[in-house]
């Protein structure tokens, strides 16, 4: 896992997080951080892709009382941090109802789980590509 | 898309072992930091499992 150190142009942060958001581990790659891209790339895709074998729900945003705007609205940009991965899901036509059961439940915050992960992921290469992190 | 079926542990696990593992990579510096902080907070989150359950199953009674 020891990536070749090299000096962060800090001009190009922007492109190293929508890159990291886009393609999980992306950022790390454009980086020359290519270990760390690919174990964070891996993780993302692991928890997704179980979050969806799970049958969890993606959210959709909705209104209404401040805990049900929080809740959903909330849960919606999680899954929208995976970037590729919940678009691709949503093209190819993933629909599933929010239904009671705990592998259900798990597999909904699996998802939410992989875009969070995903935006430690950007963090993390923001960090790199301004020069505070090696 | 296969479809799985996991209990609480092992979806807790696993959830575990990946949040581990980018938490390793995205906080500390050096691999050997990496590596150590990923074991700790993967036993920080297999402590946190069986010290809730222990909790939850005497709690029902």
């Amino acid at each position: 896992m020891a990536d070749k150190q090299q000096p962060a142009a800090s001009g190009n942060w922007l492109a190293a997080v929508a890159l990291a958001w886009i393609i999980p581990g992306g950022g790390h790659l454009l980086l020359k951080r290519p270990a760390r891209g690919g174990l964070l790339a891996a993780c993302v895709a692991a928890m997704f892709l179980l979050g969806l074998m799970m049958r969890g729900a993606l959210f959709q945003p909705q209104s209404g009382d401040l805990l049900t705007t929080v809740i959903y609205t909330g849960g919606f940009i999680g899954n929208l941090l995976s970037g590729i991965l919940y678009f691709l899901t949503v093209w190819l036509g993933y629909s599933q109802p929010d239904v009671a059961g705990h592998v259900h439940d798990y597999g909904t915050k699996f998802l939410v789980g992989a875009g969070l992960l995903n935006l430690l992921a950007m963090v993390d290469a923001f960090e790199i590509a301004t020069g505070r992190k090696d | 898309m296969p479809k799985v079926s996991l209990s609480h542990f092992e979806a807790s696990v696993l959830f575990a072992l990946l949040t581990s593992i980018v938490l390793g990579i995205v906080t500390k510096r050096s691999d050997r930091e990496r590596v150590r902080y990923a074991v700790y907070c993967m036993a920080c989150f297999m402590g946190a499992i069986f010290g809730l359950s222990w909790l939850m199953y005497l709690g029902h009674g």
